[in-house]
């Protein structure tokens, strides 16, 4: 077909491409090691330098699509304020859409969490009698484990995005919320192509590859029982929803075959229609710097013949809209514009998360989920402000990650090293005499220890990165005495300025 | 209790305790083209930078012969056997669609031709709902769509876009910008990733 012909110039194949890095993934209990991970990731280098130029791409296009709109700072405080309303009025919301979705013929259900979620569905689709499902990405569905859960009793669940389905196809979680395989180059694309769907493995033009998945796809999109979405936004006014895709799949998901379910998060409200226009306005320049997703489509009721479900899903939504400092991240619309800005997701791939959302996201949303198990992450971060910067709701992510530090200190979930290093310091820097004992002792120690006793396990910040030299005319403290000291102590009057 | 009150519930108990009232939105659109033919630039120019085709009719061209001239090339195959779905008198077609059909049993069309209901300057985008649309589908299992639009129906901004009534009374209402696309692969753009390959738009008054 037109439109897959390889371009030679792609094709053109490095000898030995290098293989995809996989991080650890913690097990069941553990706490996830983030700076391990990321260090597996890392020693991929063309695989690291692909990722964070690709991810550092997005967020230079969002930079021009913002700068072309007058209102941009305007448009991110009127999506917060909608938000802030809806969220502090959320009851109310809740039972307007359900009364209007329930008018509109559409059935609504209500899920505690993961478990129930999937539990309506397979009893949805039992009563359908459906084998065969084709699905839209969803980081809900991520959340709730439904893949997982529908392998279990045998209901096939075919993802329709290519960058899901890649995803599926190989095994992995979604590295990243808009791009799930971003840390993946077309080479292992190829690969896993020609493992699993028969495509040539010499030919890793990306053209052929997604032409290869569009081939392959199109028959069991054809043939599926059950079609299933997500929802980037719900309109109580309307009791519809919205979903927003670059490739028409979600479309393809609820208008193929007859039964459509969507599962959506209870924060996914807004009051009316006319919100919209903020929110789309702001998703897609935020996500990827276009100015609309390819496909916006609102759904308010089944299609001519068809059935359609809605799922409200709280998973732990409630709990954190009770949270004082935290509630606000429920404002988060995935856009994923923190994530394309984190120098530290950029340099680790999301992967290194080990969790369902990755970069500074990650860091306040994931906690909430098991506090123990991801006790390491908000230590991932700079803080160095960018994702609230760029934050479309105004979330202000980077004191989210700080807050969280507190919170995991405060309930014993910091780990040991972490914990007796923070005290020692916390000693040492509220002590002027202890601080400059400190310091005079490191510098010595850095000029007269040998190597192997500086760089080695004991030291993480010295495992990929040089010590700093000691100045050879002692420290500031020393250099201050000299110069800005009397005798007596007090400070020289010298306006040398 | 059931699952909907206990979660209503909590939501209730947790919910932060602060003053917000819903905001105005303005509608942004002062500084977009007075005149009717700026704004159909406008619309032409975005639906262009997203992969869309803008082709206004030649000199006495029909658009019968318009959609052969836009798509004669990117078919892949002779025009005269291309399977045309047409929901436009302006177009004949030779491929029938009712509002019964299976929604699979479309994906044999090369050709959609449908009406815009709407469009939209800002973004370039073209509207349907479930009525220009006959069967839903048809959208995304064509393998190339072609759109008339009256440009009397191009709005300016988003913000004008969702003060139109379609959203509270059809079921389905679509913002189609360009054709179906993706990056996932290294970032590499493609056009066609699971829906059109291709997305031509037709000014002509309805």
């Amino acid at each position: 077909m037109n439109g897959n012909e390889p371009n030679p110039a792609a094709t053109m194949k490095r000898a030995t491409p290098e293989p995809q890095p996989r991080p650890a993934k913690a097990a069941d209990g553990k706490r996830v090691d983030h700076a391990r991970s990321a260090k597996q990731f890392l020693n991929a280098p063309e695989h690291a330098k692909s990722h964070d130029t690709r991810v550092w791409a997005m967020r230079s296009k969002r930079d021009k699509q913002a700068h072309t709109i007058e209102e941009w700072e305007e448009l991110r405080q009127l999506a917060s304020d909608i938000k802030t309303h809806t969220l502090t009025n959320l009851d109310t919301y809740l039972e307007q859409f359900e009364a209007n979705a329930k008018a509109n013929g559409i059935h609504v259900h209500w899920a505690k969490d993961g478990a129930e979620h999937n539990r309506i569905i397979h009893e949805i689709f039992n009563d359908h009698g459906v084998k065969s499902v084709i699905k839209a990405k969803s980081m809900l569905m991520e959340e709730c484990g439904f893949r997982h859960y529908m392998d279990g009793v045998g209901i096939e669940i075919v993802e329709t995005d290519l960058g899901e389905r890649i995803q599926q196809l190989d095994g992995e979680d979604p590295s990243h919320i808009v791009v799930p395989p971003v840390h993946k180059m077309r080479s292992d694309v190829a690969r896993l192509f020609a493992d699993k769907l028969g495509s040539d493995p010499e030919n890793d033009d990306a053209h052929y590859l997604a032409g290869a998945q569009r081939d392959a796809t199109r028959p069991l999109i054809l043939d599926a029982d059950a079609g299933m979405t997500g929802a980037n936004f719900a309109v109580a006014e309307t009791g519809g929803f919205v979903v927003c895709t670059n490739e028409g799949n979600a479309d393809l998901s609820a208008n193929v075959p007859n039964l459509h379910v969507a599962s959506i998060g209870i924060e996914k409200l807004v009051p009316r229609v006319e919100d919209m226009g903020v929110f789309i306005r702001l998703l897609s320049r935020s996500a990827l710097g276009s100015p609309i997703t390819q496909y916006t489509s609102h759904f308010r009721g089944p299609k001519q013949g068809g059935e359609m479900h809605v799922v409200l899903v709280d998973n732990g939504r409630s709990k954190r809209l009770g949270m004082e400092k935290f509630w606000s991240s429920l404002k988060c619309i995935r856009c994923g514009a923190c994530m394309n800005t984190c120098p530290v997701y950029r340099r680790s791939g999301g992967l290194s998360y080990g969790a369902t959302y990755a970069g500074p996201l990650g860091l306040i949303l994931n906690p909430t989920f098991d506090a123990h198990r991801y006790s390491n992450l908000p230590f991932a971060s700079t803080l160095n402000g960018s994702c609230t910067n760029v934050c479309p709701v105004k979330i202000n992510i980077h004191e989210q990650i700080f807050g969280w530090r507190q919170v995991l200190a405060e309930n014993g979930h910091l780990p040991w090293t972490k914990k007796t290093g923070l005290a020692a310091a916390g000693k040492v820097l509220a002590s002027p005499k202890g601080y400059r004992a400190a310091i005079k002792a490191t510098n010595s120690a850095l000029k007269h220890l040998p190597r192997w006793a500086i760089y080695n396990r004991m030291n993480a910040w010295g495992e990929g990165r040089e010590m700093p030299s000691p100045p050879d005319n002692g420290t500031f403290h020393d250099w201050y005495k000299r110069h800005r000291l009397n005798r007596d102590g007090a400070s020289r009057n010298t306006p040398e300025n | 209790m059931s699952s909907r009150d206990d979660i209503l519930g909590a939501v209730r108990s947790a919910k932060p305790g602060l003053d917000a009232p819903a905001p105005t939105v303005p509608n942004y659109d002062d500084n977009y083209p007075q005149e009717r033919a700026g704004l159909v630039d406008l619309f032409a120019e975005r639906l262009t930078m997203m992969g869309g085709s803008w082709h206004a009719l030649g000199d006495g061209q029909s658009i019968v012969d318009a959609v052969e001239q836009a798509l004669a090339e990117k078919l892949g195959k002779p025009f005269a056997d291309a399977v045309i779905a047409s929901n436009v008198p302006e177009v004949a077609g030779n491929r029938t669609l009712t509002n019964s059909d299976d929604p699979a049993t479309v994906h044999d069309v090369d050709i959609a031709v449908l009406r815009a209901r709407f469009g939209v300057a800002e973004t370039g985008s073209v509207a349907f709902t479930e009525a220009e649309l006959t069967v839903n589908a048809i959208a995304y299992l064509a393998q190339h769509l072609v759109v008339l639009i009256d440009p009397a129906e191009i709005v300016t901004n988003l913000h004008r876009a969702y003060q139109r009534d379609d959203f509270v009374s059809a079921n389905y209402t679509v913002f189609h910008t360009g054709p179906s696309a993706t990056a996932d692969i290294e970032g590499v753009l493609v056009r066609g990733a699971q829906g059109v390959r291709s997305l031509t738009v037709i000014p002509a008054s309805n």
